[in-house]
């Protein structure tokens, strides 16, 4: 963890009027940073955002998702099935803000059955222009045996004031095989909470990719519980931060039986005055012998202005595992920077494209849809 | 090739730098002409590689005294991009490994930043491609390698040869090669030294900075010179190199002990 240059100014304390509408929504107070999982999280570009619920995600009336063709081995689910909210209690966190958050707000709500090979599908994520809260459900089964590549690029319409708040509900099924990509280019004052919470059987196997940038404020709280153990889990993250940009990614990993496999690489580039935050939770009680996670946090931090804490928090009871974790934070290697530089290459391009190797390993991760989106332009500026 | 009326490309005059406040080079004098092939030899330590690093601008060195002049302009004013792009070559003795950029990316990048320079115009990825397979015969390269990640898992001797396809692409002016036989079995060691002589011509210049013999057999110095305790401290014709290969270096430890008188002399010919 480092140490970083005091001073940043607060604008809005959680609590003050300009906050009082989401904590009403939410039907509890915002968090504060007294609390742990907040510590680090500074929630007051939230108070630039005007009061009230943008069109486009007020209840079923206005389903975003009416014209939405579905491959084939995807069909829709009742609103009423009975494995919405399942993960949600499975992974101890229907009480926390955001899910309470996203409740309040009516979300726009997308339930989603797989059988079989579902293929590839991009869900859009239409945001309203007009700045406000804008919230987002989805409800994503997939049977067993089932396979799916799903990629979510949760976007702004515009650099105003506004809210995005996306929570993702997976159940994946004995043996089914889901590659989610979340890729969440924000601009301006736009903010975002994600929230994914996943239960998988034994077999099953999710890649999860997510990649943010842009964010005045982006949260992303990746939850997996593995219920039998004896899955595997793949986790993939980047998040780059530059001005004054806050991105703050809360993983959380628990193996409720034996022979389980986590794989997670975690990536931040802070740049400018940015903060980036990274608390990586895995949990191994008894129950899960045998199980093998490797967690890696790797940082670049590009200016003495911008600040990195990162954290692993792994929790093991059973005795017979393989649990690593590493976290490194570094400026640009001199040595890559001079070989380039004395090829010609100058020094700002030669940065560039150490950048953007460091992304790239996350980056080709995300589903083959992602790179109409042009990720590493929207990260780096065009090259 | 020695024609004395070729034009100077380096002229290195009473060079002084350090690493960290702990000096290094100690009045280096050394002149490079046109179509000239020079040597320079001596033990660990002696300044040799800090030489190549200062010529090629590493930040961390600091020169502190001296003169280096390079196609009749001041060399240590550029930065070390311009100096490559003005054809100043360096091929590291241990070239760094870079996951996640594509050598061939790379190579085009860094041919494009040179071709700039002299005002020719920039190759795009299909022009490239054909340019870079014709230089890649030179060093008989796979082009597999063209794929992978700069020097990412190359074994040493294929990334001696990724050095040298470099160095055939940017066309240098004055080459400096800094062991680049170091880590080479004698086949690597025969293509990289016929890379080296085919590239050789009487308009630039290469400087060989070597611990061997083996590699001045297959590349013929006009001039070798021997430095000791970050100076030149002898130089001569290629016997130089065929004497130290016989007699070791024990003469530079007499030398370096004997009066300061003596130190200042004239560096001896040999032969």
């Amino acid at each position: 963890m480092l140490a970083a240059p005091a001073g940043t100014a607060v604008a809005a304390a959680p609590g003050s009027a300009a906050l009082a509408w989401l904590a009403e929504l939410a039907g509890t107070p915002l968090p504060s940073r007294r609390q742990e999982d907040w510590r680090f999280t500074d929630l007051s570009p939230l108070a630039a955002i005007p009061a009230g619920i943008a069109t486009g995600s007020s209840g079923p009336s206005a389903d975003p998702w009416a014209e939405l063709s579905l491959p084939a081995g995807v069909s829709r689910l009742a609103a009423g099935d009975p494995r919405l909210g399942s993960a949600l209690a499975a992974s101890d966190c229907e009480q926390h803000w955001p899910v309470l958050l996203n409740a309040g707000a009516r979300p726009a709500l997308l339930a989603l059955q797989v059988e079989g090979d579902g293929g590839s599908l991009e869900l859009p994520l239409p945001a309203a222009a007009a700045g406000g809260l804008v919230a987002w459900r989805l409800l994503l089964v997939l049977e067993p045996g089932a396979r799916l590549e799903l990629l979510l690029a949760p976007a702004p319409a515009s650099a105003e004031p506004q809210l995005l708040s996306l929570l993702s509900e997976v159940v994946l099924g004995e043996d089914a095989r889901l590659q989610l990509g979340c890729l969440a280019l924000g601009k301006g004052h736009a903010c975002l909470l994600d929230h994914l919470v996943v239960r998988q059987a034994a077999g099953s196997e999710l890649l999860a990719t997510t990649v943010t940038s842009g964010w005045a404020l982006a949260r992303h709280e990746p939850r997996i519980v593995q219920e039998q153990g004896a899955a595997r889990t793949r986790l993939r993250g980047l998040q780059r931060v530059d001005g004054r940009q806050l991105a703050d990614t809360h993983s959380a990993v628990r193996f409720d039986g034996p022979d389980g496999r986590l794989d997670q690489v975690h990536k931040a580039v802070a740049d400018g005055a940015g903060r980036s935050v990274f608390n990586g939770g895995v949990q191994v009680p008894r129950a899960a012998q045998r199980t093998d996670a490797a967690q890696m946090s790797r940082n670049l931090l590009l200016s003495d202005r911008a600040r990195i804490d990162t954290k692993p928090e792994l929790e093991i009871v059973a005795d017979d595992v393989k649990c690593a974790h590493g976290a490194t934070v570094s400026q640009l290697q001199s040595e890559e920077l001079f070989y380039l530089r004395s090829r010609g290459i100058d020094s700002a391009t030669a940065a560039r494209l150490l950048q953007r190797a460091f992304c790239q390993e996350v980056l080709q991760e995300l589903p083959a849809a992602a790179r109409r989106h042009d990720p590493i332009a929207a990260l780096l500026g065009t090259t | 090739m020695i024609r004395p009326d070729a034009p100077v490309l380096l002229e290195i005059r009473d060079l002084h730098a350090c690493v960290e406040d702990q000096p290094i080079l100690k009045g280096v004098n050394l002149t490079i002409r046109a179509g000239e092939i020079h040597a320079v030899m001596g033990r660990n330590g002696s300044g040799k590689s800090t030489l190549s690093k200062v010529l090629a601008g590493h930040p961390a060195y600091t020169v502190t005294g001296g003169s280096v002049l390079y196609n009749g302009g001041n060399l240590l004013e550029l930065e070390p991009e311009q100096r490559s792009r003005t054809g100043l070559f360096l091929g590291f003795q241990y070239p760094v490994e870079i996951p996640g950029v594509s050598n061939l990316e790379f190579l085009r990048v860094a041919t494009n930043a040179r071709r700039g320079q002299r005002g020719d115009e920039e190759l795009d990825t299909f022009a490239f491609e054909d340019l870079v397979r014709e230089r890649l015969a030179l060093v008989q390269m796979d082009p597999a390698f063209l794929e992978r990640s700069v020097n990412e898992g190359f074994s040493g001797g294929e990334k001696k040869r990724n050095e040298i396809l470099q160095m055939a692409l940017l066309e240098p002016l004055v080459a400096i090669l800094d062991e680049t036989d170091s880590g080479l079995d004698i086949d690597a060691l025969r293509v990289v030294a016929a890379g080296v002589n085919q590239l050789s011509d009487p308009d630039n210049a290469t400087l060989l900075i070597t611990h061997y013999q083996r590699l001045l057999d297959l590349i013929t110095p006009d001039h070798v010179h021997v430095m000791a305790a970050g100076r030149i401290l002898r130089s001569g014709g290629k016997e130089l190199a065929l004497e130290l290969e016989r007699s070791g270096y024990d003469w530079v430890d007499e030398q370096l002990a004997a009066p300061q008188g003596q130190q200042g002399r004239q560096p001896l010919e040999v032969g």
